[in-house]
Parts: C-alpha cells; sequence; structure tokens
C-alpha cells in the first residue's frame, strides 16, 4: 500500500524539513551578499558618504546622489508615524482597557482587513480620495496651491497602512500585561487614569517602542501605495505639499531604462540594499527590545 | 481641586480615544466604499471575461481577464510551494527541534527578519537573480520571487498555531510508537489544520495582492498566461498600468480592477474565517 517503509519515509521528510530550514535560514545572508556583489559596481567609483549626502541624481553623467531620495523617504515615513502614532496608542488603551468586549470583537476584523487590502489598492484609494482633499482642502488652509500630489499625501496614505499593522502588536502588548498590576494600582486608590499611564504604559514601554519601531521599519519600506501619489520629483522637499520621491519609488520606476547603464543598475541595487539594511537594523533593535521586555 | 483636574484629563483622553477608535472604523468604511463605488461605475460583464483587444489602452473593448487569471494561477502557485516549504519547516522547529530552545528562538528572530524585509527588496534581488540565472520576466520567475515573499508570512502564522498545540500530544503520539515525522505531519498537522488553512488564505491575499515583488519579475502580457516561461499580466500591475494612462475610461477600469481585487481579498478574508470555524471540529481539545 505505502509507497515506503516507514524509516525511509521518516528520513526522507526529515532530509527536506532541513532542506527547507537552510534555505530560510539562509535567505536574509543570501539577500544581503547578492545586492552587495550587485552594488559593489557603484562603490568602486563612488564613497559611501558621496552616494548617501550628495544631491546631484544624473545616472548618465555618472552622478548617483541619493540624497533627495533619502529626505524624501525620511520625510514621508516620520510624518506618517506622526500621524498613526498616537491613534495607535489611544485606540490599543481604548480597546483593551475601556471598552466592553465586543468592541474587540469588531476592531480585530476590521484591522484584519486593513492589513489585507493590497498597496495598490491603498494607492487607488489615495488617488480617489486623499489626493483631492490635499490640493482641496489641506493645502489651501496653509495657502499653498499644489495638486495634490505630495509629501503630505504620501504620508497620509502610508499613515492608514501602517495603522493596522502597529495597532495589532500594541492590542497584544496591553493585553499581555498582568490584570493583577493593575488591580494593585487601584487598591492603592490611583484612578485608573493613573493606574493606565503610570502602571500599564510604563510596564509597556519597551513593547510600545517595539511596535512603533516596527512600524518605522515597515512604513520605510512600503512601496507602491506611496509611489503612486507622493509626485515623484528628484528635488529636496521644502514642505509637507512639494512632491517627493523616496527610495523605493525610484527602484521600481526605474526598472526598465536602468539595464542600458551598467552603473545605474547597480545605483538602483545599491539603493534596494539601503532598504534591506534600514529594515534589517530596525528590526533587530526593536527585537532586543521586546525580548528584554518579555523577561519581567 | 486636583481631583478634579484628574479626572478632566482622564475625560480628555477617554473623548480622544473614542474619536481614534472610530477614526478606525471609519477610514475602513471610507476605503471600501470609495473603491465600490468608483468601482462598481466602471464594471462591466466584458471586463471580467474578455482579453484585452488591439486598442484596450485607447480606451476600446477589451478585460483584465488576463490578469484575473494571471494573478490567480501565480498567487496559487506560489501560496502552494510556500506551504510545502513552509509547513515542514514550521513542524521542524515545533516537533524535532523542541528541546533546543536557544536554537529555536535564533531561527524565530531571523524569520522576524526575513519578515519584515519590504517586498521591493525581494523584487529587485529577483531580478539580479534571475539576470544571474539566465531566466527573462515570467510566470516561473514571479513564482519564486513571490514565494520567497511569502514564506515569512506563511510559516509565521502556521508557528504561531503549532506552538499552541499541547505537548501532551506529542508525547501521546510517541508512546504509541509513531517516529518524529509521523508525529509532525500526521499528528500536528491535523491539530492545527485549521490554522494552516488560515495560513494559506492569509498567504495568498498578501500573494495576489502584492506588486513590487512582480512588477521586476512577471512582467506583463496582453495574452491569457500559457507557459512557465511566458511573462504573465496581474492585477496589482493592470491597475497600476491603467491607472496612469491619460485615457478617463481606462482610469476607470483601473478602478474597476481595484475593485476586483479588493473583493478577492474580502473573499479570501471570508473564507478563511468561515474555514477556521468549521475545522475546530476535528480538533482535540484539552
Amino acid at each position: 500500500m505505502e509507497l515506503f517503509n516507514r524509516p525511509i519515509r521518516h528520513r526522507i521528510n526529515t532530509i527536506w524539513m532541513v532542506l527547507c530550514l537552510i534555505l530560510i535560514v539562509s535567505l536574509p545572508f543570501i539577500l544581503s551578499i547578492g545586492l552587495f556583489l550587485k552594488s559593489r559596481l557603484l562603490l568602486e567609483d563612488h564613497s559611501l558618504f558621496d552616494l548617501l549626502f550628495t544631491k546631484v541624481w544624473k545616472p548618465g553623467d555618472g552622478k548617483f546622489g541619493f540624497y533627495p531620495f533619502i529626505v524624501g523617504s525620511v520625510w514621508v515615513t516620520l510624518i506618517a508615524m506622526l500621524i498613526s502614532v498616537p491613534i495607535c496608542l489611544l485606540t490599543a488603551i481604548h480597546v483593551t482597557q475601556y471598552t466592553r468586549k465586543y468592541v474587540l470583537r469588531i476592531i480585530h476584523p476590521a484591522i484584519d482587513i486593513l492589513a489585507g487590502i493590497p498597496s495598490v489598492v491603498y494607492g487607488v484609494w489615495g488617488i480617489l480620495v486623499i489626493v483631492p482633499f490635499v490640493s482641496r482642502y489641506l493645502a489651501p488652509i496653509f495657502d499653498y496651491r499644489t495638486l495634490g500630489y505630495s509629501i503630505i499625501a504620501g504620508s497620509l496614505v502610508l499613515s492608514v497602512m501602517i495603522i493596522p499593522f502597529m495597532l495589532n502588536i500594541l492590542i497584544e502588548i496591553f493585553r499581555a500585561i498582568p490584570v493583577e498590576l493593575k488591580e494593585a494600582a487601584l487598591s492603592l486608590g490611583a484612578t485608573r487614569w493613573q493606574a493606565i499611564k503610570q502602571v500599564l504604559v510604563k510596564k509597556a514601554l519597551p513593547g510600545i517602542i517595539a511596535a512603533f519601531g516596527f512600524g518605522l521599519a515597515r512604513a520605510f519600506g512600503e512601496t507602491m501605495a506611496v509611489l503612486m501619489v507622493v509626485g515623484n520629483v528628484v528635488k529636496i522637499p521644502k514642505n509637507i505639499f512639494d512632491p517627493g520621491y523616496p527610495l523605493p519609488a525610484l527602484i521600481a520606476n526605474n526598472y526598465g531604462e536602468m539595464l542600458s547603464i551598467p552603473q545605474y543598475d547597480s545605483a538602483l541595487m545599491f539603493a534596494a540594499l539601503v532598504l534591506l539594511g534600514v529594515s534589517l537594523f530596525f528590526n533587530v533593535i526593536m527585537h532586543f527590545l521586546i525580548s528584554r521586555y518579555n523577561k519581567y | 481641586m486636583s481631583r478634579i483636574l484628574k479626572n478632566t484629563e482622564e475625560n480628555i483622553f477617554r473623548v480622544l480615544m473614542f474619536i481614534s477608535t472610530t477614526f478606525i472604523l471609519t477610514i475602513l468604511a471610507i476605503i471600501i466604499y470609495s473603491i465600490f463605488e468608483k468601482g462598481i461605475e466602471f464594471i462591466s460583464w466584458d471586463m471580467l471575461t474578455q482579453t484585452p483587444k488591439g486598442g484596450y489602452y485607447y480606451g476600446k473593448e477589451g478585460g483584465i481577464l488576463n490578469a484575473i487569471t494571471g494573478s490567480l494561477l501565480l498567487a496559487g502557485s506560489a501560496t502552494l510551494l510556500a506551504l510545502v516549504i513552509g509547513l515542514p519547516f514550521a513542524l521542524f522547529l515545533n516537533v524535532f527541534l523542541i528541546r533546543r530552545k536557544k536554537l529555536v528562538a535564533f531561527i524565530r528572530f531571523l524569520l522576524d527578519m526575513i519578515w519584515g524585509i519590504p517586498s521591493i527588496v525581494y523584487g529587485a534581488f529577483g531580478f539580479t537573480l534571475m539576470i544571474f540565472l539566465g531566466i527573462k520576466t515570467s510566470l516561473l520567475a514571479g513564482i519564486i520571487v513571490v514565494t520567497l515573499f511569502i514564506l515569512p508570512i506563511m510559516i509565521r502564522s502556521i508557528d504561531e498555531i503549532l506552538r499552541t498545540v499541547p505537548i501532551g500530544l506529542m508525547e501521546a503520539s510517541y508512546s504509541l510508537g509513531s517516529n518524529r515525522s509521523e508525529t509532525a505531519f500526521r499528528v500536528f498537522v491535523r491539530q492545527a489544520f485549521s490554522g494552516v488553512i488560515t495560513a494559506f488564505l492569509l498567504s495568498f491575499g498578501r500573494a495576489i495582492g502584492d506588486a513590487a515583488s512582480v512588477l521586476f519579475t512577471a512582467g506583463y502580457t496582453d495574452n491569457l498566461p500559457s507557459s512557465l516561461t511566458e511573462p504573465v499580466a496581474t492585477l496589482p500591475l493592470s491597475i497600476f498600468f491603467q491607472l496612469s494612462s491619460p485615457v478617463p475610461e481606462v482610469q476607470g477600469r483601473a478602478y474597476a480592477s481595484a475593485m476586483v481585487l479588493t473583493f478577492i481579498i474580502l473573499l479570501a478574508s471570508l473564507f478563511s474565517r468561515g474555514i477556521g470555524k468549521r475545522y475546530h471540529k476535528t480538533k482535540i481539545n484539552f
């Protein structure tokens, strides 16, 4: 009946499992090495400092200054974080400490759906709703004229995209805190708000920071949705209503034409390497924060 | 006096908290509403059942069947492949390595790292890998890159379920004489079956929705997918390309395509909830 006898099947299964393990564990190293080898061509002629901090981007002339893209990425990411951090924190406290159970049962599927919506759809939504909103309502308040394709539009879309991601972690963190801790504070005469502010939030602080760190890393690498609303002009933005050009958008927009110039190809791979580096860096740091937090 | 102040602070924050919770729910409603409102305006039966005809990108007739079938095929095979690699991996962590706590912690740490890598990096890496191996933009290249991209998502959610399998079940299985791989594939998989289905559908949703990883690797074509070595159209890219057209009809079709994609995602998420409940019965409860 059976194809092989038991010991042989056991051995085949085990070998397959170990192969899968090797593949996955080596993946981050393969990614880093592959991208590094590709960007070496660029790094031979240009110093790392020049690449990251000069402003001239003319691939035809061999000038690769990533500064405008890095500034664009940092602006979009930071503003998105500024918008979504308070919303996430307040909501997480609200649904875990104040509301009844059924609110959590509503908010959980809502978070899942928000997290599941593809980034292209977020981009379409951005073009349909956020871009007109910025050009018609938000910019005129500050006496500024724009088509709407701007840093702030990118940040608004991005902030909605990372909310489910961070909120999920935050809710888990708040629910993991033993309820006795809060009860102890209450029995000592603290009000509910004092208990939350001085016991709960303090206890959860490493976890909260880590959640925001993961969100930041995710926001930094988000491509399509931001690309569709941010304007994509190679220029250092002066204010939030200027168009910007984040790093992921640079890679995505130029994939076709880069093949003609070898250094250009190399430059885009360097951009990917920078994204990978930023993502790994934040994830490592936040991971240690979380693991320290778990020890208590 | 200070008591009143204390309460005012709490009250202000309670209002703020209420606003932000409502805000999140409202935003979700607005997104779904605006996508479907625009989409319904432009959707037609032809769009779902035809491939682009000549002049489609100037507003002539045709549809996005090429992108729908392409996306389903690409995401479906990538998710299957990820399951074939990811499930044994997660089982290995939870059955074979259960006593090597430090090693498992380190592997989970690496998994978290991989999980955070943006999809555009996979796309760029996949592109260099393709040039290195001499593959052109094709369904095969797309499947490989998307598989790599969803693997960490798949493994993480399977792993989370497998961790909840009680150790007593493993001991019972050993005591009846089964070896470790039998315990893994026969006992653990069955116990965590609903979770595996959820993980599968979650990864499928990610795979079908991601554009940045297929942009470089899967290419684009107006034909239905025919072989592994031909380029294949995908829904996210078809949305993206149609939206950048100056012709209003074509832009309208982008909205309709976005609605189709959102619908598929919502369906997958609905299924995963339903199925999760249904297979609860076959689980042994402790």
